[in-house]
C-alpha cells in the first residue's frame, strides 16, 4: 500500500533526525558516568567525573545562577515597565525603540562583545567584575522580556483595563502595581523562563567578556572541551543539562497551558 | 442533459469520536437533476455532500455509484466532480484565469485550448475584467463566481454546492441566487446543492431533500413539500406554518375554537393540522366558524402578517392582503378554505 | 480601589500619565543606551580609526583572505539554510499530518536542543564525528577505516544543522497547523494527486514561514562562533576570523569593521524577511 510505505518512509527519516540530535545528548549524559568511555559501560559507572568537575570548576556554576538571577531582575525593574510604556504610548517612536532593543538579537554576540570590550574596557573594576557580564546579558536578554510582557498586553487589550482602573481614579502608579502587573502575568513568566534559560547558555558574548576569574559555566565547558579528557567533559555537559532541562521542561509546559487555555484541538 | 446519475445505497456515517452524522440514506439523483439538501446546521447534508465528492467515506457496506458505477472506493481527485466550497477556497497564490484553469492544468490540456475555455467561463459569469486580478482583490460575490467557474471549467460530472451563498450578505445573495438558477439550468450538469436557507431551496431545486438528525425527513418537489408536508418538522422548517391539535372524523376537524369542514382523506382520530397563513382570509366574525382578535399586525412587503388570539388554543398567523385595514384590537373571522389543511396523524412529530 | 471624597488638587495625579510613562520608559533607554548604543557606535568609529582607516570597511570585499572567510562563511550559512528548510519541511509535514503513539515525545526530542550554546553543540558533534566518535566506531566495525571529520567543514555544517533544524521544525509546524485544509480539498476535488497539491498548495502556502524561519538560521550560522570556537582548528569563518584578529594579531580596528560587516549584513537579512514574509517566528534565543 503507497500510503503505509510512504508513512514509515517520513517515520523512518523523521526518527534519524532525532537520533542525529539525541543520541550524543545521551552519549554525553552516559560519558560523565562511566568509568572510560573507550571501554564503555563495561567499564563501570561512577559519579568520579562529576566530582572532578565540582572540583576544577566550583565557582562557574554559582556564577552562572548568579548572574542569570541577577539579569532575570534587572529584566523584570527595566523591561516591564518598559514594555507598558511603549504599548500604552505606541505609534513609531516607540516602534523605533522596539527595533533597537532586538537589535541584538540579529548582531553576532561577538560583535556586541568586542563594542563593550572597547567601551569599557578601560574601567578596569567594572571590566574585571562580574557585573560586566551581565551588562551583555541583560542587553541579549531583555528584548524577549519586553517582547513577551507586550505580546500578552496586546492579547488582553490592557488600555481598556487601564483606563477602567483610571475612571475609578486611581493614579498611574497603582494602576500599574495593581491592575497592570498582575495581568500580565502570563508575558512575565514566559519571559523569566526565557530570560534564565538564555543566560544560562550564554556562550558567545560571555567568552569574550570573561576573565580567569569570572568564568561562567558555558565558558568552563569550552574549557573542558578543550583541554580536559571526553569523561570529565561529559560530566560538566551533564550538569548543564541537569540545570537547563527542567527550565526548558517548565517552558514548555507552562506554553501548553497558555495555548490549552485559548482552544482545544 | 448533463453528468452522471447519482445513487447512493445505505450511507451512513459515524466519526471516530463516535457522533452519528448520518443514518443510512437511500437516495437517487436522476442525471441532469438539480437536487437541494435543505436542514438546520448539524442535520448532516454537508456530510452526505462530501460523501457524494469522495471526501469522506461512508461506513463500511454505504455505496456511492455514478451511472451505476461503484465509485466508493475512488478518491476525490479521481471522481471527475465540480465542488464549490462555502468559503469557496480560492487558491491565493494564483490570480482568477489560474484559479480556474487549474482543474484543465492537472488534466493536462494545452494552454491555448485552457485559454480559450477560461475566456468561455468568464463571460459565463460574468467576471470579464478580472482574469489577472488578485484573489484578496475581489469581492464576495466575483470570488463566488470564480468559484463556480473553476468547478465547472473541467465539465464535471456531478456540480457539488455546499452552501455558496451563505457567506455573501442577504441583498446580494438573492441577486446571485437568481443567477445561479439561470446559470444551473443552462449547464444542465446533474447537480447537488446544500443550503439551510428554504427559500434558496425551493427556487433552485428540481427535488428537494429535507434533513433532519442525520435522516432524510421528505424528499420531493419544492410544491409537494410545501402543500404536502410529510411532518410537523418539515412544516415548520418550510414557510410559516400554524400547526393546530384537534381530532378529526368524517370530514370534521374539531378545533379548540370551533368546527372545521376539511377535504383531506386522514384516518380518523387525534390530528395536526397544518395550515398556511396564506391560505387564511378575513372576514367579519359572524361570517366565520373561527373568530378572534388581533394581536398585532406586521408589515412585511407583500401581505400584512397578523397574529391572532383567541380563534384556537394559540396565536393563529394570518395573511392578509395589504388592501384591507385591519388593526390591532379588532375582531374577525377567519376563513379557511377545506382543501388547504393538511392532516397529519398526532404521534408522527 | 477606594477612591475618596473629591481630592485635594494638589494630591489628584501627582503624576500625569505622560510623566509616569516616561519614567517607565527611562530605565531601559539609560540600560540600552549605556550598554548597546554606544558601545556599537564606537565599534562602528573604531572600525574606521584603523591603519587603513575608514578603508578598512572595504577590506572585507577587497583583501583575497577576508573575501575568501566571507565567501565561506556565507556558502556555509547558505548551505545550512537549504538542508535545514528541507530537513524540517519533510519532518514537519510528517509529524503535523500524522497522529501515532509517541509522536509528542518525538516533537520533545526534536525540539530539545533548542537551548543549546553553540559550544555544546560543537561537542555533539565530536561525540558523533569526532576521533572517539559514533560514526567513526560505525564506520570501523563496517568499513575497517574510521570516519572522523569533526574537525573539517563538514563538521561545522552538520553543527549548524544539529542548532538551526530544532528551531526551524517548530516554526515550520506552527505554519502547517494554520494551513486551511478546505484548500488542499479544493485541489484534491480539481483533481490534484498528492504531489500536485504539495507543489501548488502547501508549499506556496508555507512561504512565509520558510522565508523568516530560513532568514534567523542564515542570521544565526553567519554569526555563530560557539561551535566554531570548539570545532576550532582550520576552520575558515568570519566569527573566528575576527575573534583570531581581536586576541592573537591585536588588529582591533579591523577586528571591529569586520563586526560591523557581519553585523550589517546579519541584520540586513533579517529585515529583508520580515518586510517579505512578516513576523511568523518561534522566537527562541
Amino acid at each position: 500500500m503507497r500510503g503505509r510505505m510512504l508513512f514509515a518512509v517520513q517515520l523512518l527519516f523523521t526518527l534519524l533526525v532525532a537520533a542525529f540530535l539525541i543520541v550524543p545528548a545521551l552519549l554525553s549524559m552516559l560519558a560523565g558516568v562511566t568509568v572510560n568511555y573507550f571501554r564503555g559501560i563495561r567499564s563501570g559507572l561512577t559519579l568520579q567525573w562529576v566530582a572532578q568537575v565540582f572540583e576544577l570548576y566550583p565557582d562557574t556554576i554559582g556564577r552562572s545562577f548568579l548572574i542569570a538571577a541577577a539579569a532575570l531582575v534587572v529584566t523584570l525593574l527595566v523591561g516591564v515597565p518598559a514594555a507598558y510604556a511603549l504599548h500604552v504610548r505606541g505609534g513609531r517612536l516607540a516602534r523605533a525603540i522596539e527595533e533597537i532593543i532586538t537589535l541584538p538579537l540579529a548582531i553576532p554576540g561577538l560583535a556586541i562583545a568586542l563594542a563593550l570590550l572597547l567601551t569599557y574596557g578601560g574601567f578596569g573594576d567594572f571590566r574585571r567584575s562580574w557585573l560586566f557580564i551581565l551588562a551583555g546579558h541583560v542587553v541579549f536578554t531583555m528584548p524577549f522580556m519586553v517582547r513577551s510582557v507586550m505580546a500578552v498586553f496586546a492579547a488582553i487589550d490592557v488600555k481598556t483595563l487601564d483606563e477602567g482602573a483610571a475612571s475609578l481614579g486611581a493614579s498611574p502608579l497603582t494602576r500599574f502595581l495593581n491592575v497592570i502587573v498582575p495581568n500580565a502575568k502570563p508575558g512575565i513568566i514566559a519571559g523569566s523562563l526565557m530570560v534564565v534559560t538564555l543566560s544560562l547558555g550564554e556562550f558567545n558574548l560571555t567568552w569574550m567578556l570573561h576573565t580567569p576569574l569570572t568564568k561562567t559555566l558555558p565558558v568552563g565547558l569550552a574549557d573542558s572541551y578543550a583541554s580536559m579528557r571526553l569523561e570529565v567533559a561529559s560530566a560538566y555537559t551533564l550538569v548543564f543539562f541537569v540545570m537547563i532541562i527542567p527550565l526548558l521542561v517548565a517552558m514548555q509546559l507552562f506554553a501548553d497551558r497558555g495555548a490549552g487555555r485559548g482552544a482545544r484541538r | 442533459m448533463n453528468g452522471v446519475a447519482v445513487q447512493l445505497q445505505g450511507c451512513a456515517k459515524t466519526y471516530p469520536n463516535g457522533t452519528r452524522a448520518l443514518d443510512p440514506v437511500i437516495l437517487d439523483v436522476a442525471r441532469g437533476e438539480t437536487l437541494v439538501f435543505l436542514g438546520p446546521s448539524g442535520c448532516g447534508k454537508t456530510t452526505l455532500l462530501r460523501i457524494i465528492a469522495g471526501l469522506e467515506q461512508p461506513d463500511a457496506g454505504g455505496r456511492v455509484l455514478f451511472n451505476g458505477a461503484d465509485v466508493t472506493a475512488v478518491p476525490i481527485e479521481r471522481r471527475n466532480v465540480g465542488m464549490v466550497f462555502q468559503s469557496y477556497a480560492l487558491f491565493p497564490n494564483m490570480n482568477v484565469a489560474d484559479n480556474i484553469g487549474y482543474g484543465m492544468k492537472i488534466r493536462g490540456v494545452d494552454r491555448a485550448e485552457r485559454r480559450a475555455r477560461i475566456a468561455e467561463l468568464v463571460a459565463l459569469t460574468g467576471i470579464e475584467g478580472l482574469e489577472n486580478r488578485r484573489i484578496d482583490q475581489l469581492s464576495g460575490g466575483q470570488r463566488q463566481r470564480v468559484a463556480l467557474a473553476r468547478a465547472v471549467a473541467v465539465r464535471p460530472s456531478v456540480l457539488l454546492l455546499d452552501e455558496p451563498l451563505t457567506a455573501l450578505d442577504a441583498g446580494l445573495r438573492e441577486r446571485l441566487r437568481g443567477e445561479l438558477d439561470r446559470l444551473l439550468r443552462m449547464l444542465g450538469i446533474t447537480t447537488v446543492y446544500v443550503t439551510h436557507d428554504q427559500a434558496e431551496a425551493m427556487a433552485l431545486g428540481d427535488r428537494v431533500v429535507v434533513m433532519r438528525n442525520g435522516a432524510i425527513a421528505q424528499i420531493g418537489r419544492p410544491r409537494d413539500i410545501y402543500f404536502a408536508p410529510a411532518s410537523r418538522f418539515v412544516a415548520e422548517f418550510i414557510g410559516a406554518a400554524n400547526i393546530l391539535e384537534g381530532d378529526y372524523a368524517d370530514g370534521v376537524l374539531n378545533l379548540s375554537g370551533g368546527k372545521l369542514p376539511v377535504d383531506c382523506g386522514a384516518p380518523a382520530g387525534a390530528v395536526i393540522a397544518i395550515i398556511r397563513p396564506e391560505s387564511i382570509g378575513v372576514v367579519a366574525p359572524d361570517q366565520a366558524a373561527l373568530c378572534g382578535r388581533v394581536d398585532s399586525v406586521s408589515f412585511i412587503g407583500a401581505r400584512q402578517r397578523l397574529s391572532v388570539s383567541g380563534a384556537v388554543d394559540k396565536a393563529v398567523l394570518v395573511d392578509a392582503p395589504n388592501a384591507i385595514e385591519i388593526k390591532a384590537g379588532d375582531r374577525i373571522g377567519l376563513r379557511i378554505d377545506p382543501g388547504a389543511v393538511r392532516l397529519l396523524p398526532r404521534d408522527r412529530s | 480601589m477606594h477612591h475618596g471624597a473629591p481630592a485635594k488638587p494638589e494630591r489628584a495625579n501627582d503624576m500625569s500619565l505622560r510623566t509616569f510613562i516616561y519614567l517607565c520608559a527611562l530605565p531601559l533607554a539609560i540600560v540600552v543606551t549605556a550598554f548597546f548604543v554606544l558601545p556599537m557606535t564606537r565599534l562602528m568609529v573604531v572600525g574606521g580609526t584603523g591603519d587603513l582607516g575608514v578603508g578598512a570597511y572595504a577590506q572585507i570585499l577587497l583583501d583575497a583572505r577576508y573575501r575568501a572567510t566571507l565567501i565561506n562563511t556565507v556558502s556555509l550559512a547558505a548551505a545550512t539554510t537549504a538542508a535545514t528548510l528541507a530537513i524540517a519541511t519533510i519532518a514537519a509535514l510528517f509529524l503535523q499530518r500524522h497522529s501515532f503513539a509517541g509522536r509528542a515525545v518525538l516533537i520533545a526530542l526534536l525540539t530539545f536542543p533548542l537551548a543549546f550554546p553553540g559550544v555544546v553543540v560543537g561537542f555533539m558533534i565530536i561525540l558523533l564525528a569526532g576521533r572517539q566518535g559514533l560514526i567513526g566506531d560505525i564506520t570501523a566495525a563496517l568499513f575497517g577505516e574510521k570516519w572522523v571529520f569533526a574537525y573539517s567543514i563538514g563538521g561545522l555544517f552538520l553543527g549548524y544543522l544539529y542548532f538551526s533544524i530544532p528551531r526551524v521544525i517548530l516554526t515550520i509546524m506552527a505554519a502547517i497547523e494554520k494551513l486551511d485544509p478546505i484548500l488542499e480539498e479544493a485541489a484534491r476535488a480539481l483533481g490534484a494527486g498528492p504531489w500536485a497539491v504539495h507543489r501548488d498548495v502547501i508549499l506556496p502556502a508555507l512561504k512565509p514561514a520558510f522565508i523568516a524561519s530560513g532568514a534567523i538560521a542564515f542570521a544565526t550560522a553567519m554569526g555563530a562562533f560557539g561551535t566554531a570556537f570548539t570545532l576550532a582548528t582550520n576552520i575558515d569563518v568570519l566569527p573566528m576570523l575576527i575573534y583570531s584578529e581581536f586576541t592573537l594579531s591585536a588588529n582591533i580596528a579591523m577586528a571591529a569593521a569586520l563586526s560591523v560587516g557581519l553585523g550589517v549584513v546579519a541584520w540586513a537579512v533579517l529585515a529583508l524577511a520580515r518586510s517579505v514574509g512578516g513576523g511568523t517566528v518561534a522566537a527562541a534565543g
